[in-house]
């Protein structure tokens, strides 16, 4: 019984090194690198896209500015997921894709895409919330708390 | 004198952007964090920093660098739930953070189900 039981770990170290061996490594400046390159040109483009909307309605108000040009940036990453685009951008990107808002999108959209073989009431309305529900139900719970301990200390 | 401003908030924006995802990039790589969980911690370090009070000052500073990040979801969502709280009462806390968010989560549901319609997903 003891002897079968030393076989099975050491089998099971055996196969450990070999998974690792066959592990891609990733280094991890270069992830690091191309996650802080997408991220920031992500950023870049959200901040020329609200100088432009400032640009075209100069008595847009700054919260209506941010909303708009989210707005616009949530579309383009959608219609760029639409069409296969994003994909190729998110494997280079790692962390610099999903972060910014248009990878919050990005899930949205490519999980509603993926589950459209099985129906759209079943398929693509059920699963479209799949990936980003965990940040919209934190986001919704902690931001009321928020408001209600604001509200509590600055009431006193 | 105009352009120079404008090219310094550019880098600031990138800077502030690109580092908040080589942070993110750092998490995963480094411990056994999914992607959903450091998107909600991030979300959460948003709230966090507009419920003391600190993310205006950061975002005249940084601009788009914080807010196209997750980090601005949070910040806006707090922001929405404070104001309608003060507003209407403790009630508005409830509505507040999702009235403010409206604009762009409606925009992504509705886009993702047109896009769904139109398009399919490639076999990978």
């Amino acid at each position: 019984m003891a002897k079968s039981s030393s076989v099975i770990t050491a089998r099971n170290a055996l196969y450990n090194n070999y998974v690792e061996t066959v592990t891609p490594k990733t280094s991890i400046p270069k992830a690091l690198f191309h996650s802080f390159v997408f991220g920031g040109v992500t950023c870049m483009i959200g901040q020329g896209i609200g100088d432009i909307v400032k640009l075209i309605a100069p008595s847009m108000s700054n919260d209506m500015v941010g909303n708009i040009s989210s707005m616009i940036l949530v579309t383009i990453a959608i219609l760029l997921t639409g069409i296969g685009v994003f994909d190729v951008i998110a494997r280079q990107g790692g962390a610099g894709s999903f972060l910014p808002i248009t990878g919050f999108a990005n899930a949205m959209a490519s999980a509603s895409m993926e589950f459209k073989t099985e129906g759209l009431i079943f398929g693509t309305s059920v699963k479209l919330f799949s990936v980003v529900g965990p940040v919209v139900v934190n986001g919704i719970v902690w931001s009321t708390v928020a408001g209600l301990l604001n509200l509590w200390i600055t009431g006193m | 004198m105009n352009v120079l401003q404008n090219i310094g908030t550019y880098a600031i924006v990138f800077a502030v952007g690109g580092a908040l995802c080589a942070i993110a990039e750092l998490l995963i790589v480094r411990t056994k964090l999914t992607p959903a969980r450091i998107l909600v911690i991030f979300l959460i370090v948003g709230i966090i920093l507009e419920g003391i009070g600190v993310y205006d000052y950061i975002f005249k500073v940084c601009q788009a660098g914080i807010s196209v990040p997750i980090v601005g979801f949070g910040a806006a969502l707090a922001k929405g739930s404070i104001e309608m709280a003060h507003q209407v009462g403790f009630v508005g806390a409830f509505a507040g953070g999702l009235v403010r968010t409206a604009y762009g989560v409606g925009v992504a549901i509705v886009m993702s189900y047109l896009v769904t319609l139109i398009f399919t997903a490639k076999a990978k």
